[in-house]
């Protein structure tokens, strides 16, 4: 298995159900993980960045052979489209589960992908790439409005610009040749049709090496964030048995086209009006084929490995049929209003419920540690129902019922998509998040029994210190006979006072008195009932941080301690790192004067730079951090004074 | 198991009565107890604070470990008097860092934390409890020292702090001293005594003689900060142990400390999980009556009280106006000696006699529940030996090593006090309930017996005897002993460790008994129990 977290366990899982014996390989970081436990055997890939571990083909092949594997799965990411990697299994005597690599390097450029599926019949994006001499009005109108104008040999949006009528086309050409040109050192630019809102439509195939391609119908994973799909779906909300037909046939084509065997997606944009055109293969499993499994029944990475011991495809494939709805979403560890900043930590505890009708692959477990080397994703919850509302309602409370400990992540999000109405209504695009800032920025979570958890967190640290109290643990809590202060707990942001006194229990919070009236409190239960109406708490404290997961809601609370430790003060005007991750550049020196604003140092985290300024004007007096160093979240890096 | 049944009625007219009056003069004691609670009053207060400083009860809070009960001492000390209610000073037991502790502190917004004679009684005997018991005492250190125009009544026993203190050392019971602000002159020698002393930044200043009087006695010009404060005692003078940068940071330095005493109760552990009684404590309010004439059965009290209202009476067909047997609160063993019908008689004393021997055979801790008129008088009980009878029972009390408890429910009159381990008799801890009273005799009793001797006298010396000064006397007599009987007198003169609401009683119970198991529990060994 050549790859780690959920997919690793998930295709092992199918492997031992079809009694096929599993070997993992994992690096330092995973030792402990949980898919290096189920595999049979575990081969240790030595270091931790992907480059010299998961992508290294030489060691996997290595592996595969100091164990007597025949066959690698390859999952997705890291070498699953590598057709250097498929030529070198076959080369050692292995299976490669998945196309051939003649397959996976027609695909492998995009360019070239798109003048094959185009040759093949394939609804392909207009565009030409325009030359020194080229008659830019007659182009774009062959392609049509609007225009998309980008540089043919770069990406990452540079040198993007949308064009909508003929009138404006000449500047933009100009200006994307100029941009192209410095950041790409090519100036070359290259026209397409502009698609606006599109969807995202993907269709599932699997082909055999008895020359057969079938489809398994379509995915939509239009709402995407950074570029990364987070829900999907199937079937889309937007396609008719019609369309269905239509992108099937598409896809089936573009298998044959190149001869596909194995498990395999055709993705295509599609506008509002049901216009689709290809994009590109994924030439293996997809992140969201969970999907495709539950509104088929079928098992894909069983079919994979049918298909890799050179069965033909079985009816049950050729004959599938679409039964009811089913919605994936990817649960990452990520700061999503702080810009979906990805997350570390160590996952004290992770239970997600496994409703009826929910799916949850998952690549950690209790203790897991979620380091900054590899993607963050935790796990995938899938829940199929009837009807996609029902699948979404099931998905919605599964997620807002799990306990995720530990780690910051992107659940409030996904659950507040899943209520939200235009999702609900299947009105769903690339653009739906930027469309829906509100569910990003966190505004949407409601605040209304915020102070009930805190004061929940605080009965259940107040039952766990008497439980633990060497003496006079027995007597009432917080008894005085004369007077008597209330007893105080405070968490950032929520400062909770409580009394038990013989005339009842009185609590405020931040100063606001909770008409309150407690049925139990343990360290591990509190059960309250705030306004009339009684809620059950589970309360997990794990050293200064209380995990309170309720019906209303689940919250974090980082515990103030009762005496600050003078030393553990940090200093004023201390530059904290706001994530882990890797000193990049430092920019200043002790002793230079800098500006509030002016940048200090440049921290990298997930390939993601985060920048670290001068809080005020003044003089910086230390520096504590130096390029290449990893810091810890709220580490000091300077001090200025 | 032998369980009691309450035949108590809560339905019942006198239930409701006995109620009401009880909850009238429950709130006559929380009336006090907000005036000790208020120290200095509201302006001394917002001065304090305006200091940026702590109350003594915010400082014995962050004190304290988190969500742990408290147990205040004499909060109504010096009442009756021209002293604040609670004289100055704060004291009880609570655990800090997983250990009881006695706390001492000063309330500085009370003239300045100023020690008077009830403050300096009330801080002895919490230096008392805590050496009988084997505590560790930390003092809040705020005081302006001696409360000067009362001095002749102070300067010379306040010494006895300080004997104390140290003497607390030499049993290996620690002290520590956190000094928040004056310590000065005589105080300067608390954390001069304390195993560990604690000092404030810019707040501590601990000498023997501030500015003025240096430069009345050697002419020297000085500061606060060099003569005693926390920089110079942490660096120059070392009688500062820690520098605390503030108030918080004592606290904290003072919770470390506790932390590290390495610290081991020498009494066993109570058994785990007590059930809590059958009955609940609420209706004792119910059982006692207003007028202390009517006697109550102290079993409806106890099925209140013990775990799982669980007792196996002792001789209970003998003696029965006093109730003995064995139980447990919160875990801990316990015989309990609880007067029924007031008087005791020869029969009760023997029992009560034999009963403290088997509790000291067995190393039990005794609690003594007081309702009691004294022993019998009369021709039949003196020739019956009613003394000597009473004497058996005071040595056996008196020669008693296992740990008492006292408890007067509602009257401890006459040699009974003695019996049933009043304060002379050195009970660990001693309370009483608002409603109780506490003299030599009844106030009727005690005039009466006044104007019959006065009137013998008369008769004696053939003078005719004045019938209506004679009734004006009385009265006066009557309403002085009256007063003086009054719990709240008592507990001002610290003849208890104060006044307790009925209803807490099972927790005062237990928090005193965890308390005296830091101390051996061992019964006097010797003698077989004499059967009586």
């Amino acid at each position: 298995m050549a790859n780690r977290g959920e997919i690793a366990a998930r295709v092992m899982r199918t492997a031992h159900d079809l009694g096929i014996g599993t070997v993992a390989v994992y690096s330092d970081p995973d030792a402990d993980a949980p898919f290096v436990r189920l595999a049979d055997e575990a081969v240790r890939l030595p270091g931790a960045a992907p480059s010299e571990t998961y992508l290294r083909g030489d060691l996997v092949i290595a592996a595969a052979r100091a164990t007597g594997a025949d066959a690698v799965h390859p999952g997705y990411g890291f070498l699953s489209e590598n057709a250097g990697f498929a030529r070198d299994c076959a080369a050692a005597g292995l299976t490669f589960v998945g196309p051939t690599p003649e397959a996976i390097a027609s695909m492998g450029s995009k360019l070239e992908a798109k003048a094959l599926m185009e040759s093949a019949g394939v609804p392909v994006l207009p565009g030409a790439t325009v030359g020194p001499k080229s008659d830019l009005g007659a182009l774009a109108a062959e392609i049509g409005y609007p225009v998309l104008v980008k540089a043919a040999f770069g990406g990452g949006g540079r040198g993007m610009r949308v064009v909508h009528t003929p009138a404006e086309l000449g500047a933009a050409v100009d200006g994307a040749r100029r941009e192209a040109a410095s950041a790409f050192g090519d100036g070359t630019v290259f026209l397409e049709r502009f698609v606006v809102d599109p969807r995202h439509v993907e269709v599932q195939i699997l082909g055999d090496t008895h020359g057969e391609v079938v489809s398994l119908f379509e995915r939509e994973c239009s709402i995407q964030r950074r570029y990364q799909k987070i829900v999907e779906e199937a079937p889309s909300p937007a396609v008719d048995p019609a369309l269905r037909a239509e992108l099937g046939a598409a896809a089936v084509a573009a298998g044959k086209a190149i001869g596909y065997t194995g498990a395999g997606t055709v993705e295509f944009v599609m506008d509002q009006r049901g216009e689709f055109f290809f994009l590109e293969v994924n030439t293996r499993l997809q992140v969201e084929h969970p999907v495709t499994e539950l509104v088929t029944g079928l098992d894909l990475v069983a079919l994979q490995l049918r298909v890799a011991e050179g069965e033909p495809l079985p009816a049950s494939v050729t004959r599938a049929a679409l039964d009811g709805h089913a919605i994936e979403v990817r649960l990452y560890a990520e700061d999503v209003p702080a810009g979906f900043l990805p997350a570390t930590g160590t996952l004290h505890r992770v239970r997600i419920p496994e409703l009826p009708g929910v799916r949850v692959d998952s690549g950690v477990a209790d203790g897991s540690v979620v380091g900054p080397h590899y993607d963050p994703m935790l796990a995938k919850v899938i829940a199929q129902g009837r009807t996609r509302a029902e699948a979404a309602r099931t998905l919605a409370r599964a997620l807002q019922q799990a306990q995720l400990h530990g780690v910051t992540t992107n659940r409030d999000l996904l659950v507040a998509i899943l209520r939200e109405e235009e999702f609900l209504a299947g009105r769903t695009d690339t653009g739906y998040l930027t469309r829906h800032a509100e569910l990003v920025s966190g505004k949407w979570c409601s605040g209304t029994t915020s102070h009930a958890r805190a004061l929940a967190a605080a009965l259940a640290a107040q039952a766990a210190d008497r439980a633990s109290a060497r003496v006079l643990g027995g007597l009432p809590s917080g008894w005085r006979n004369v007077g008597g202060l209330p007893q105080r707990r405070s968490y950032e942001g929520f400062d909770v006072s409580y009394a038990f006194r013989r005339d009842g229990f009185t609590a405020s919070v931040n100063g606001e008195p909770l008409e309150v009236r407690v049925l139990a409190a343990s360290a591990t239960d509190v059960d309250l009932e705030v306004g009339g109406v009684r809620r059950h708490y589970a309360v997990h404290a794990v050293a200064d941080t209380t995990f309170v997961d309720g019906p209303d809601g689940s919250v974090a609370l980082v515990e103030v301690p009762r005496f600050a430790d003078p030393d553990a003060v940090a200093h004023a005007g201390s530059l904290l790192a706001p994530m882990p991750g890797g000193v990049v550049r430092v920019l200043a020196a002790e002793g230079d004067a800098v500006t509030a604003g002016q940048p200090l140092v440049v921290l990298e985290a997930m390939k993601m730079e985060h920048t670290v300024t001068a809080p005020v004007d003044g003089t910086v007096a230390e520096v504590r951090v130096a390029q290449g160093d990893q810091v810890e979240t709220r580490q000091v890096l300077a001090v200025v004074e | 198991m032998t369980v009691l049944t309450s035949l108590l009625d809560t339905s019942a007219e006198a239930y409701a009565h006995n109620r009401a009056a009880q909850l009238e003069v429950i709130a006559q004691l929380d009336e006090q107890l907000q005036l000790a609670v208020a120290g200095g009053g509201e302006r001394y207060t917002q001065r304090h604070r305006e200091r940026g400083k702590l109350t003594v009860r915010e400082r014995l809070e962050l004190l304290l470990d988190p969500d742990s009960p408290f147990l205040e001492l004499s909060p109504l000390a010096a009442w009756g008097t021209e002293f604040t209610v609670g004289a100055s000073v704060l004291t009880g037991i609570g655990a800090v860092s997983g250990v009881e502790c006695v706390v001492i502190g000063h309330d500085p917004t009370v003239r300045g934390g100023a020690m008077n004679p009830y403050s300096l009684r009330k801080t002895l005997r919490a230096l008392e409890i805590a050496r009988i018991n084997r505590l560790p005492v930390i003092n809040l250190v705020e005081s302006g020292g001696a409360d000067l125009p009362t001095q002749a009544d102070l300067f010379v026993p306040a010494g006895r702090i300080f004997h104390e203190l140290t003497e607390l050392s030499s049993l290996a019971i620690p002290t520590v001293a956190l000094v928040f602000g004056n310590s000065t002159a005589g105080g300067a020698y608390v954390p001069g005594m304390c195993d560990y002393a604690v000092l404030v930044d810019q707040r501590a200043k601990v000498f023997l003689g501030g500015p003025p009087l240096v430069k009345m006695a050697t002419g020297e010009e000085s500061d606060d900060e060099s003569l005693g404060g926390a920089e110079m005692h942490s660096r120059v003078s070392g009688l500062s142990d820690y520098f605390a940068a503030d108030e918080q940071d004592a606290i904290r330095l003072g919770r470390r400390i506790l932390s590290r005493i390495n610290w081991h109760k020498l009494g066993p552990d109570p058994a785990r999980d007590p059930v809590p009684p059958r009955y609940d404590p609420e209706e004792i309010l119910g059982i006692l009556p207003p007028d202390p004439k009517v006697p109550f059965d102290p079993r409806e009290v106890l099925a209140r009280t013990v775990d799982g209202s669980d007792f196996d009476e002792y001789k209970p067909l003998y003696g029965t106006s006093l109730v003995t047997g064995w139980a447990s609160i919160h875990g801990y063993p316990v015989g309990v000696l609880a007067n029924h019908r007031g008087v005791l008689f020869s029969e009760e004393a023997k029992k009560a006699s034999e009963f403290i021997l088997l509790a000291n055979q067995t190393d039990t801790p005794l609690v003594f529940l007081q309702n009691t008129t004294g022993y019998m008088v009369g021709k039949d009980y003196e020739q019956g030996g009613i003394i000597k009878d009473g004497a058996k029972m005071i040595n056996a009390v008196t020669n008693s090593r296992v740990p008492h408890l006292t408890i007067n429910m509602a009257s401890s009159f006459g040699a009974g006090n003695y019996g049933m381990s009043g304060r002379a008799y050195d009970p660990r801890l001693m309370f009483a309930w608002p409603g109780a009273k506490l003299a030599v005799m009844g106030a009727a009793q005690l005039a009466g017996v006044m104007s019959i001797v006065g009137r013998a006298s008369a008769a004696s010396q053939g003078r005719p005897f004045d019938e209506e000064g004679d009734a004006a006397r009385t009265r006066a007599i009557e309403q002085q002993i009256e007063a003086e009987s009054h719990a709240f007198y008592v507990t001002g003169k610290l003849y208890d460790d104060g006044v307790v609401d009925p209803r807490d009683t099972r927790t005062v119970l237990g928090l005193s008994l965890s308390a005296v198991h830091s101390q051996t529990v061992a019964g006097r060994r010797g003698f077989g129990v004499f059967r009586m």
